[in-house]
């Protein structure tokens, strides 16, 4: 779907979708998960484990049972698929849009908890100096904050993409299986081997356990080197 | 404080926590060094807190130089940010993703408004950090990261600089390593600094003027020689006690290698060169070290024996007494046994020669 002939393989469709998915997706938790991570980090409000437990849940609710309640809210009479229908006209379920959102959900713990830690072992002088030397509160965030929070947005970032690239549950029951929509590597790597069409499933899995080795190698390696500074 | 119509700060701040209250209307000059001294737990960075606007006094007010910064009941409160202050804290708190260059860019960068601003060679120079710009604040001892942030927050511009006992986590060694900076920073530019310390000697070294603090209130506050030798504040009337006293060069005696000073009541011999002739400098004196005599001794090897008045004899704990003393317009304080007060049978208005054992050049 994007031309180049080298990455023109069977399976390099669903692939590529996958990856958009995943980079889009982390985008969005980034941008949506860094106030979040930064208010339950400061919070004092008694529903703080109420909120941690729910944005944690993901980790262990079944994907299906997610997918599950995700298509009722997506679909075209639930809350937000309804307003997604009056808005775009378009439905949310077996859409590409609709598969970002789930996955926005189903990843969410992995963005918000090491943003979480990160801010919560930020040593809070920093800011007040920060603030002293002239500096808002935003821009002491970007400043000072975000800098000396880098590992854990790193970790942030590639728990989430490894996370929503490997999607299969939630993916399957919200979006289905069509080709160059919502046909992701993991529902393709099924697929085939339904198909009996091992060769292909070897050649797609081979690449999702290669990348999934090397992001945790490298997480490792960066993890480590922070440690020692 | 007596400031007349000059410039100054007017801080009113009224706090209470759980176990701690602080209550306090000050008047402090916009010139030279305000110490504010005090045991640990009276709320002398709590005061700093509240300049900075890092705290939330239940009352507050806040003019400098005629400014407002905060009046809480008129509902003004100026944001940390857009005081133009420089703190340096207790801890360098330097940003340790920055290296020594861009940290002292950081205040430097957000600070639109120049004027009285340093150059940035300027402070790079008086802390003598220009070999340090490019290391990581984790390569620096501590004297020299407590140096960055001092030169970090007078890049600021600031109008009014806050020090929260900027040596008191520094050894021995260090301290004596950022003294001289501090002269310096004195004698040179004309910030106002507001210096917290619980250490006398710190306090009589650097500070102008002193405001004594306990238990979140306001003792004494004042020209720092007149502050010392009062005699009713017990926290001044421990070992350290002692005075400070203005003094002129008088002259330089080479065979012996000695300094004369001269202050209203006298002359001190001091060992050692002390600044060129005419310069000013100030002295100060422990009140451990004064003893007093109703006859000029005749065979002595103390060289310094002042005529004085007795003004004020304040028993302390135990079996010492404090006395104050004038010599010229100047006074200091003996800190002597009970008993050879009763033996000299000292009164108020009694002549006596105070003989002086040591005299500690700043």
């Amino acid at each position: 779907m994007f031309g180049i002939d080298a990455l023109n393989f069977p399976g390099s469709g669903p692939l590529w979708l996958s990856v958009q998915l995943a980079g889009i997706t982390t985008v969005v938790l980034v941008i949506v998960g860094t106030p979040l991570a930064w208010w339950l980090a400061h919070t004092s409000t008694r529903w703080k484990t109420v909120i941690e437990t729910t944005v944690a849940l993901p980790i262990v609710l079944p994907p299906t049972v997610m997918g599950f309640y995700l298509l009722i809210l997506l679909g075209p009479y639930g809350a937000i698929g309804r307003w997604w229908v009056e808005v775009t006209g378009e439905t949310l379920t077996f859409s590409f849009s609709g598969l970002v959102i789930a996955s926005c959900f189903y990843s969410l713990p992995f963005a918000v908890q090491p943003l979480q830690n990160a801010f919560e072992a930020l040593d809070r002088r920093n800011l007040e100096a920060a603030w002293t030397l002239g500096a808002t509160p935003v821009d002491a965030f970007f400043s000072v904050a975000v800098p000396q929070s880098a590992r854990g947005f790193l970790n942030a970032i590639v728990l989430s993409f490894a996370h929503t690239l490997g999607e299969f549950g939630v993916v399957l029951m919200v979006g289905g299986n069509i080709p160059g929509k919502t046909r992701v590597i993991s529902i393709a790597i099924y697929d085939q081997v339904e198909m009996l069409n091992y060769a292909n499933a070897h050649r797609l899995s081979v690449i999702l356990l290669v990348f999934a080795f090397l992001t945790l190698l490298v997480m490792f390696i960066v993890n480590r080197r922070w440690q020692n500074r | 404080m007596n400031t007349g119509n000059e410039a100054r700060v007017d801080l009113r701040y009224a706090l209470e926590r759980a176990d701690f209250s602080l209550d306090i209307d000050l008047q402090v000059p916009m010139r030279g060094i305000t110490g504010i001294f005090g045991e640990s737990g009276s709320g002398k960075t709590t005061v700093l807190r509240c300049v900075a606007g890092l705290e939330r006094p239940s009352l507050g007010k806040l003019v400098v130089d005629g400014e407002v910064w905060q009046d809480q009941a008129a509902n003004v409160s100026l944001a940390i940010h857009e005081r133009r202050i420089g703190y340096v804290f207790q801890e360098p708190r330097l940003f340790w993703h920055l290296n020594v260059r861009r940290n002292l860019e950081y205040g430097l960068r957000r600070t639109r408004a120049r004027q009285n601003g340093f150059e940035f060679d300027q402070i790079v120079d008086l802390l003598g950090l220009d070999k340090l710009l490019h290391r990581a604040p984790a390569e620096l001892s501590g004297g020299e990261a407590q140096r960055v942030a001092i030169a970090r927050a007078l890049l600021r511009a600031p109008r009014l600089m806050l020090m929260d006992e900027p040596l008191a986590a520094l050894d021995r060694t260090r301290k004596d390593e950022i003294m001289p900076f501090l002269d310096r920073l004195h004698a040179q530019l004309s910030v106002p600094i507001l210096y917290v310390s619980h250490n006398i000697e710190e306090v009589c070294r650097l500070c102008d003027h002193l405001v004594v603090m306990e238990g979140g209130r306001v003792l004494a506050a004042g020209e720092i020689q007149s502050v010392l030798v009062r005699l009713d504040l017990p926290l001044l009337a421990g070992e350290d006690a002692g005075s400070v006293i203005r003094c002129t060069v008088k002259g330089y005696d080479a065979e012996y290698e000695l300094t004369q000073l001269g202050f209203s009541g006298g002359m001190f011999v001091v060992p050692g060169r002390f600044g060129e002739l005419g310069a000013e400098l100030r002295v100060r004196i422990r009140a451990n070290d004064v003893s007093l005599c109703r006859d000029r001794p005749r065979h002595s090897t103390i060289l310094n024996i002042i005529p004085a008045t007795v003004e004020r004899i304040q028993p302390i704990e135990g079996p010492l007494v404090m006395v104050r003393l004038l010599a010229g317009s100047d006074r200091l304080t003996a800190r002597i046994t009970r008993r050879s007060c009763d033996e000299l049978d000292l009164k108020k208005g009694d002549e006596v020669l105070v003989q002086i054992k040591a005299v500690a050049v700043r």
